[in-house]
């Protein structure tokens, strides 16, 4: 947002407001006036979309929040109730437990666009660090929901990734109890689970604040990868990406309601059906899908401090990606080397995610080594070599002219 | 947004009327379950179904409460001379006028059944103290008489009726009018 506003209230008593408190004007050249490149493609209305998913899971969260009991003697039974007898309680579970796995899709689909299109380069390297900080909080976030149902796999998950802080030298054990509240995951930990699953939310929605207003200060990049030059490059954000934001948020709400309604607990897994059992672990501890990749990461290296170093080290050196990119060219579109490479990368993510819901033996145990070494060579090795060694695709003069052609 | 001569409407016109108006009955529906879930579930409503009452071991004179619907009820097992006293009062001059036939059923004067909760501010009256031979109420000095009628103090209305049923001559059945004649 640079200048004065060209937000004029025509009403008196908004007239009023306005020299009050600006918020008409900054809505305005943030959110319809705002100068949006013409070319974006539908891969951009993923912010859009995880707004919003930010904001079922909120409301819908505060309202299961009126009924639920964070007691290990109650949860599980407080879950059930809603499920039976809160009015639309199956309806509001349903949408908040398969809006998280939807949520971490759309977050997803958004990472592999910002990789894809070099929307992380300068001067968007901030920009991509607070992702990446919005990512670590939604994997917290999402970790301690599903502890709250109090299943056998919340259990055994709290127990499993508490763990991980044991293969810290030294202070590990101490940093663990601390966690705990005990000697093993119980009340105290559930109760803290609680407090900070309702907490965290607020927190990723401040920092989505300053997502956008970072995104605001360098613009949004577009699918050629090059700087608008002039008006003829961009549309004002309403209504054209408004429109086009509303009218994906739409066919991702079908998506979502073939879910909810037809099919509520594919994503989940029986086991959280089983009341906690602390005597008993399940023949198979698996994660949530969303974080199968990070499991098969972990249990690839067969040393415990190790693998816990990869499993973080998977996801922090994602915040080093615009520095680890040496190419001066943006957009994967004027790229054919780094595309390849890149949709290897896609296959490699998801091929671990596959993994990670098979029990760790045999072919599967290879595949997880074979392709957590192609995940960090990604980063490590491809992308700073490709920046010199790779012969890139002549940049078009303009956006407008790589959507209109040369007469533009 | 583009500038359109007034005169037509164009087909963008629609599209934006009627996106906007799927929208709004979108955002209506999407509003009845978050505001419905705060309603009674069904183990409340469970929980409120009528409560039946042996009134045998009752002595003559005595109050006991129970509760329904989480408010207590009194029952008064009230003697002749409670009766009496109920009845000889000058109906005109009560602060919530009711005649004592109008708080019993016919045929069971002995017996006094009203929510015990003081019609003033919530508080539970304390029963077989105060003037009129009723309940006192110890928060604003509310006094009741044996038909659980307000007499003196800042309460404006006789204790309410539950409502209820007599199955038999020593069982009443609390959370049901029954369609019998008294």
């Amino acid at each position: 947002m640079s200048g004065p506003s060209t937000y004029q209230p025509q009403n008196k008593v908004l007239q009023w407001f306005e020299k009050r408190l600006p918020i008409g004007g900054l809505i305005h050249s943030s959110f319809v006036a705002y100068p949006t490149p013409r070319n974006l493609n539908y891969w951009w209305t993923f912010g859009g979309i995880l707004s919003f998913m930010l904001g079922v899971q909120i409301v819908t969260g505060i309202v299961l929040a009126m009924h639920y009991t964070p007691h290990v003697d109650m949860a599980f039974n407080s879950v059930e109730a809603i499920m039976r007898d809160v009015n639309y309680g199956w309806l509001l579970r349903y949408v908040h437990a398969n809006g998280a796995s939807m949520f971490f899709f759309a977050v997803y689909v958004h990472m592999f666009r910002g990789m894809y299109y070099g929307s992380y380069k300068e001067p968007r390297e901030v920009l991509w660090i607070l992702g990446v900080i919005l990512y670590l909080l939604m994997m917290a976030t999402g970790f301690m929901g599903y502890v709250l149902v109090w299943g056998q796999m919340s259990f055994w998950a709290a127990t499993v990734i508490t763990n991980l802080f044991s293969a810290i030298p030294g202070i590990g054990d101490t940093i663990v109890t601390w966690l705990w509240g005990g000697y093993a995951v119980g009340n105290p930990t559930l109760n803290r689970f609680y407090s900070l699953h309702y907490l965290l939310p607020f927190v990723i929605a401040g920092v989505v604040v300053l997502h956008i207003w970072a995104l605001h200060v360098a613009g949004q990049n577009n699918p050629a990868g090059i700087e608008p030059k002039t008006d003829k490059d961009t549309v004002p954000f309403t209504p054209y990406a408004t429109v086009k934001d509303a009218f994906f948020i739409g066919c991702f709400c079908i998506l979502f309601a073939w879910f909810i309604f037809f099919i509520p607990n594919y994503l989940g897994h029986p086991d959280n059906y089983i009341p906690a059992n602390p005597a008993q672990t399940p023949a198979e501890i698996v994660p949530e899908w969303y974080y199968l990749p990070f499991y098969a990461i972990l249990r690839s290296i067969p040393n415990k401090l190790l693998g816990v170093c990869a499993l973080f080290g998977s996801i922090l050196i994602l915040a080093f990606l615009p520095w680890l990119d040496t190419s001066k060219v943006r957009s994967a579109r004027y790229r054919p080397m780094f595309r390849q490479f890149f949709w290897l990368f896609v296959i490699a993510a998801v091929g671990l995610g596959y993994l990670g819901s098979k029990p760790p033996e045999g072919i599967y145990v290879i595949l997880s080594r074979v392709f957590a070494f192609y995940y960090f060579a990604f980063f490590l090795i491809v992308l700073p070599l490709l920046g010199i060694f790779e012969k890139t695709k002549p940049l078009p003069n303009s956006i407008s002219e790589s959507v209109l052609g040369a007469k533009a | 947004m583009t500038t359109v001569s007034s005169a037509e409407h164009t087909r963008r016109d629609f599209l934006y009327i009627a996106t906007g108006a799927v929208g709004a009955v979108g955002a209506a529906a999407a509003l009845v379950p978050l505001i419905a879930q705060m309603n009674p579930d069904a183990s409340t409503i469970a929980a409120g179904a009528p409560v039946d009452v042996d009134l045998g071991p009752i002595a003559d004179g005595q109050i006991v409460k129970v509760f329904w619907r989480s408010k207590p009820i009194f029952i008064f097992h009230r003697t002749k001379h409670d009766i009496e006293l109920a009845q000889k009062v000058d109906v005109a001059s009560l602060p919530d006028p009711a005649p004592d036939s109008e708080r019993v059923k016919k045929g069971h004067e002995q017996w006094l059944v009203v929510i015990g909760i003081c019609t003033h501010l919530g508080c539970i009256p304390l029963p077989h103290e105060g003037s009129y031979d009723g309940w006192f109420c110890p928060c604003h000095g509310s006094q009741y008489d044996s038909a659980g009628r307000i007499r003196q103090g800042p309460a404006p209305k006789n204790l309410y009726l539950p409502p209820y049923a007599f199955l038999s001559d020593s069982k009443i059945r609390i959370g049901e009018e029954s369609n019998k004649p008294a």
